[in-house]
């Protein structure tokens, strides 16, 4: 195919390119402090996270040799003297430049017991004579001779490790690399795993519940009066999600005003006020009407583009209302289904405040742990980790929503 | 003609008031006959939708009873009355394929599947829509969406269709061959037709009898031929074609004939359809292709006019002359004998016979509409 020319004889794609690079160099320019903005606040800090959740630098930069020398120890004996003495080395190098404590958390995180084992063995480092390192550590604390704490070592000491991956599932490596399940008794975030998606999914299957009624009358009354239904259903986004939260409180509590009208009424006996808080029910009640707006805007929209005649269509030709409205209307309002709930699902699974105010033991959710980790333990690799997992399986759905539906189909407003 | 047989649809004294301040339809009394194909025809808010959306079904009569085969309909839901029905923006169901779309009344009706599919083709062949089946309502054209309606409304065998300005949305050339189709499958299939439309076009094309809206009432209900050259009142007489409008008083009249002074003393004869008594005041109506050039000399209208404007037409003339002073008075001369020769400002005989000249009820002044 020869090329195309212009009149003045220059090929035509080139010149195209060049009315147009000025074009578009300036659209570019628009939107370069968004891009900016988006990578500093947004793609900065999630990469961030995610390197943070794999990291395991800290220990084997703190203790350099100890951790080649365990690298090459194979697990099933005591360890040698040759280790007990590089282990002495590192940790009394760490504590010269005060930076044993960090040793004692990090080492904490693998083994509950580490820390004060540590802390308490720093301070008598200094009276350590030259030979038979092995034999003083045991004598100063007999925890030095349990080879679990020495496993519990190996298994942290990797530069770069999954640990933290396996840990917010309840699983951990034993120090010959294999992967087991915790001890029964510390294992707490599979539940919380399950919990989160049950209530995430739970809310959703309520949202849509509720929505769908009232997008629909939204959607075939007068535009009056649908503006009015309209600002009152938007008058919970209008409002801070704090005072939502707590006016929930208010009405749910043993003392409040629902159960106040329950006694009123002798429904329930005053000795047996319901638990309507601090537990699964409030989480469900109190997300529910707080993330219902997300629900009723995309099927909103989505109804509002159904003509009426078609279920008038439908029935003409002889199909019950039933009939018409699950053949027709109901088919046809997938995409706003599909927005809404995608969104409202997405925004469940990472509620924190909600949960935290009125969840109480039983209603607190995996962004309660994430947010527990940032800031009581500071084990901020496992704050990312989760956060990682939670993000990919938010992804996942994506991608099946895609798979299933096209994300084409997506409507939301 | 159809309409001497029996009864199929029967209004009797329909009220219908969607906010309790007003009527929409006023006693509404209408007999339609079986394999009728019946149109409501008039203006916007002139109650012909609302009337046929009650026989549907997705209105109810606030006073009175509508009669399908002799029975009263009124409590029955519209998706238990069997009726087929057209609507403006064809109600397509967007999600399924044509042959999907075809099958929902079958399927509702439970029939066997190599049936089903036996009545689709035929429905299909019936608007030339063979091979269709399977796409989408998006990627057909308004006119073969328009005919999937159609086939849809058929497809179920009902004795009675309903259509709401179903041509409405397709342009001139597309809705006039749709006409003629929708024409011939109504003669082939003996089907009852009830079709509302605002284009008199379309409904003198197709009807066998139009009932004329206006306000709520039905002003004139006949044939269409009837209808055009004998309108009974002046809103038919100017809502149907066109027409040119002569005010004056009755000076004279018998049954056959009146003699009219109009406003600049000049006396016309007229045919007295509704006004006969000396004295009422009348507006005439006259169709433009009634007044006849250099009338002979039987003819008892004969006036002088001067040529105002002359346009051309290709089938036709159109001269719009000065009449009685009336400077707004149009008539039509057909191409074909091309005997005259027209001249702005030429002064011309003009004249019509007395029973082409209508002397209806007074409208005034008003504009043809």
């Amino acid at each position: 195919m020869s090329k195309i020319l212009t009149t003045e004889g220059l090929p035509l794609e080139k010149s195209l390119k060049k009315v147009e690079q000025k074009n578009k160099f300036r659209a570019f320019l628009l939107v370069l402090p968004l891009l900016l903005f988006l990578i500093v606040a947004y793609v900065w800090p999630i990469l961030n996270l995610l390197t943070r959740s794999v990291d395991n630098r800290l220990i084997s930069d703190l203790l350099p040799q100890t951790a080649i020398a365990l690298a090459n120890w194979e697990g099933n004996e005591m360890p040698s003297e040759d280790i007990y003495k590089t282990f002495y080395l590192d940790l009394n190098e760490a504590h010269k430049q005060k930076l044993s404590g960090k040793v004692s958390t990090r080492l904490n995180y693998a083994k509950n017991g580490f820390k004060s084992l540590i802390n308490k063995t720093r301070r008598k480092l200094k009276n350590f004579e030259d030979e038979n390192y092995k034999d003083q550590f045991i004598d100063l604390n007999k925890k030095w001779g349990d080879i679990e704490y020495w496993q519990a070592m190996k298994v942290a000491m990797p530069k770069y490790t999954i640990d933290k991956y396996l840990g917010s599932v309840d699983l951990e490596k034993n120090y010959s690399g294999e992967i087991i399940q915790k001890p029964e008794k510390r294992r707490i975030h599979r539940t919380l795993w399950y919990r989160t998606f049950y209530v995430a999914l739970g809310v959703t299957i309520c949202c849509l519940l509720l929505a769908y009624p009232i997008a629909h009358l939204l959607s075939t009354l007068p535009l009056r009066y649908s503006n009015l239904l309209l600002i009152c259903v938007l008058l919970p986004f209008w409002t801070s999600l704090l005072v939502r939260t707590s006016s929930w409180m208010i009405l749910l509590q043993q003392q409040g005003v629902l159960n106040d009208i329950l006694v009123y009424f002798k429904i329930v006996g005053d000795k047996s006020r319901l638990e309507l808080m601090y537990n699964m029910t409030g989480t469900f009640v109190a997300m529910t009407q707080i993330l219902l707006p997300f629900m009723v805007l995309p099927l909103y929209s989505v109804m509002k583009t159904i003509p009426p005649s078609l279920m008038r269509a439908g029935s003409s030709l002889g199909g019950t209302p039933f009939h018409s409205f699950r053949k027709i209307y109901f088919p046809l309002t997938y995409p706003g289904i599909g927005a809404g709930s995608l969104l409202v699902f997405i925004l469940a699974i990472g509620y924190y405040i909600t949960p935290a105010l009125v969840g109480g033991a039983s209603g607190t959710l995996i962004s309660n742990r994430i947010a527990y980790h940032m800031k009581e333990t500071l084990d901020w690799s496992m704050a990312s980790a989760m956060g990682t997992m939670l993000l990919i399986s938010v992804l996942v759905l994506y991608w099946l929503y895609n798979k299933i539906l096209g994300i084409d189909n997506i409507k939301l407003g | 003609m159809p309409q001497s047989s029996n009864t199929f649809v029967r209004f009797e004294k329909i009220d219908k008031s969607y906010d309790g301040k007003e009527l929409v339809v006023k006693n509404l009394n209408l007999d339609i006959a079986e394999g009728e194909f019946l149109t409501l025809l008039g203006p916007s808010g002139s109650g012909k939708t609302t009337t046929l959306m009650m026989l549907a079904g997705f209105e109810n009569p606030t006073s009175g009873e509508i009669y399908l085969d002799k029975k009263p309909i009124s409590s029955i839901t519209p998706h238990k009355r069997g009726i087929g029905m057209v609507f403006q923006n064809y109600a397509l169901f967007p999600h399924m394929t044509v042959y999907e779309n075809l099958a929902f009344p079958l399927r509702v009706r439970k029939i066997q599947n190599d049936e089903i599919e036996n009545k689709i083709n035929k429905a299909l062949d019936m608007v030339s829509l063979t091979n269709f089946e399977n796409r989408m309502p998006n990627q057909l054209s308004g006119g073969q969406q328009q005919r999937v309606a159609v086939a849809r409304a058929l497809v179920f065998e009902p004795k009675l269709v309903l259509m709401d300005e179903p041509l409405g949305a397709l342009d001139k050339n597309l809705r006039e061959s749709m006409q003629y189709e929708l024409k011939h499958i109504h003669e082939n299939l003996g089907v009852t037709i009830v079709y509302v439309t605002h284009d008199q076009g379309e409904a003198l094309t197709m009807s066998n009898r139009i009932a004329v809206f206006n306000d709520g009432h039905i002003q004139q209900l006949s044939s269409p031929n009837e209808l055009y050259e004998r309108p009974t009142n002046s809103f038919v007489a100017r809502f149907i074609g066109e027409n040119n409008i002569i005010n004056g008083t009755i000076v004279e009249s018998d049954s056959k004939q009146c003699k009219v002074k109009t406003d600049n003393d000049e006396i016309i004869h007229a045919n007295p359809v509704i006004s006969n008594n000396v004295g009422d005041t009348t507006s005439m109506s006259l169709r433009p292709e009634r007044v006849l050039i250099n009338p002979s000399a039987e003819i008892p209208n004969k006036f002088k006019a001067k040529i105002e404007e002359v346009i051309y037409h290709g089938d036709h003339t159109r001269l719009r002359v000065n009449l009685l002073d009336q400077n707004d008075f149009i008539l039509k001369v057909p191409n074909a004998s091309n005997i005259f020769s027209f001249e702005n400002g030429s002064e011309v005989l003009l004249g019509w016979d007395s029973q082409d000249c209508r002397a209806l009820d007074f409208i005034g002044n008003k504009k043809n509409s």
